[in-house]
Parts: C-alpha cells; structure tokens; sequence
C-alpha cells in the first residue's frame, strides 16, 4: 500500500472531508433517484418528473414498467 | 493538492458535459428505437398503466398524457444531464477517497483507472445480467421486484471489481501474469457466482422483433459508454496539474 513519492491531487483523509464526502454522497444519490426511480412520493410532483426523463430511464438501463 | 471543494465541483461540470453528450448519442442512436417500441406496443393495444404521449388515441378512456412525446425527447437531455452530474459527484468523492489507494504516481491515470472499474461495475454487470428493455417490454407488477435486483447487480459488479483488485494485488507476488490472471479471476468468480444465485428475468413479449430489442440495448450501452468515457478522460484531463501550473504560476 505505499503511497507512490509524488504528491497526489487530494487532500489528506480527516473527519471533516469525510463529513463532506458523506453528505456530497448523500445529494448525488439523491439527484441518481430523481432520475431513476422518481414517482412522485419523494419530489411531490406527480408523475409528471416520472414521465418527464422516461426516455433516459428507459435508455440509461434502469428498470421502468 | 486540491481542496475537496475543487475536486467535487470539478467532478459535477465534467458529469454536466459527459451527461450532456451520452443525451446527444441516445437522442440519435435510441430515439428512434424507443418510437418504434411504444408504435408496437399501441398497435397491439394491451393495457398499460403507463402514459406514453400518444399520438394516435388508442382507447376512448386514456386520458391526455402528462408529458408528450416532444417533452420526454427533450427530458432525455435532462435525465441524461442530470444523471451525468450525479455520476460525476460521486465519482469525485471516489476519486478523494481512494485516490491515495491507486498505485500510479499519475492523477489522470488514476481517474482512467476508476472510471474503467466504475463502468465495468455500475453498467456492465448489471446489463449482462439484466440488460434494459424498451417500453413496450416489461410488466408493472414486477418493476419492484426489478429495481431491488438491478440494484443489487449494481452493487455486486462494484463488489467484484474490488475482489479482481484484491486478488491481482495478492498474486502480484507471484508474477505479471499470476496479477492479470488473479483480477479476471476475482472479477468473474464473483460476477458469475452472483449470476447464478440471482433471479432470472425475461419478460420480454415473444413477438416482440429481436432485432429492435438488439438495437435499443446497443443504444443503452453506447449511452452508458459514452457518459463514462467522457466522465473519465474529462476528469483525467480537469486534475491533470500541467496546464494549470502553465496559465497560473502559484497554483
């Protein structure tokens, strides 16, 4: 597991990039499920987002009806 | 070095663009498959609880769809889009946290090196096994039933990249080629192991023209293709040091 001698581009590991890391995670995973598995129970809009990206669902692999 | 906040926002405008261009291929390349899907499954006029943004008004009752076909063509950018921007996010927390484990004093090759392994686990395992269908294909009824194992196919492909890492790492010892032959190993013992015990799904009609099927699933990968692709040059290009250090001396 050695680290190779030169510097690398990210920071050092501490609790408060983990914190970051977690929440960032957290939107992502959020924003992911609007795409993909969205019906309205989550962001109260109906169907109407469901049907909206249908197309990509469809062609981006996620399951749909 | 580079702040979390450089990196993420980094990750998020390169999942933006890739997101923006695998729209651009499925608009062209999947479009048409994904019409000529929903045109058989009105001509045979069997009950769905689905709007599609029909043209033609196959039974008096269906009532006018929510979004037409013109708007879902143009939410395909903003699925795609969207989806890119998440992608890019988590691969940037990714790339944080598991940049120090990539054994290459390179950043972009480190980028390359994720974004190789997160498509092989997020897409292709998870298409091999349960590869996506068009509309027209696949029953309400079962779609939880669905999510739940694609998900979980999406979650044993990241498991058997780390276990093809693990392994080539451990054979290292033995030599190159014991190291390339313990990661395909790793990877398809794992992936096939998990083949074998998951449900087997078809619930594609048997009429349904193969060759349609054939060309929306090469749409949906060349979708997918194109997203990683752009997501990992993108990002080795955006945390590739060199032509910064060129333009801003104190960086």
């Amino acid at each position: 597991m050695a680290a190779p001698a030169q510097s690398v581009a990210v920071p050092a590991l501490s609790p408060k990039l983990l914190a970051a890391a977690l929440l960032s995670v957290g939107v992502m995973l959020l924003l992911a499920y609007l795409v993909g598995f969205d019906q309205g129970a989550v962001s109260r809009s109906g169907m109407y987002l469901h049907e909206l990206m249908h197309d990509g669902r469809h062609l981006l692999g996620v399951p749909c009806h | 070095m580079r702040t979390f906040g450089s990196l993420l926002v980094r990750g998020l405008i390169v999942g933006l663009f890739a997101g923006l261009l695998a729209g651009t291929f499925a608009y062209v390349l999947g479009e048409p498959r994904v019409d000529a899907a929903i045109a058989i499954e009105e001509a045979g006029g069997h009950a769905h609880t689905h709007d599609h943004g029909d043209s033609t008004e196959p039974a008096a009752e269906e009532e006018e769809p929510l979004v037409s076909r013109d708007g879902q063509r143009a939410g395909l950018f903003l699925a795609t889009s969207l989806y890119g921007v998440a992608l890019g996010g988590l691969f940037a927390v990714a790339f944080t946290l598991l940049r120090r484990k990539l054994r290459t004093g390179n950043d972009a090759y480190a980028a390359l090196g994720l974004a190789a392994a997160g498509f092989v686990g997020i897409v292709l395992v998870p298409f091999l096994k349960y590869p996506p269908n068009p509309p027209a294909v696949g029953d309400p009824d079962t779609i939880t039933r669905r999510t739940v194992t694609y998900l979980l196919t999406l979650v044993i492909g990241l498991l058997a990249v780390w276990a093809g890492v693990a392994l080539s790492r451990w054979a290292s010892r033995y030599g190159e080629v014991a190291r390339l032959a313990g990661g395909v190993v790793g990877l398809v013992v794992t992936v096939a192991a998990a083949y074998l015990i998951l449900p087997r799904i078809n619930e594609v009609p048997e009429t349904f023209p193969a060759t349609l099927l054939w060309q929306f699933r090469f749409a949906s990968l060349g979708t997918q293709a194109t997203l990683w692709l752009l997501l990992g040059f993108g990002y080795a290009v955006a945390v590739d040091r060199r032509p910064i250090r060129s333009k801003v001396a104190a960086a």
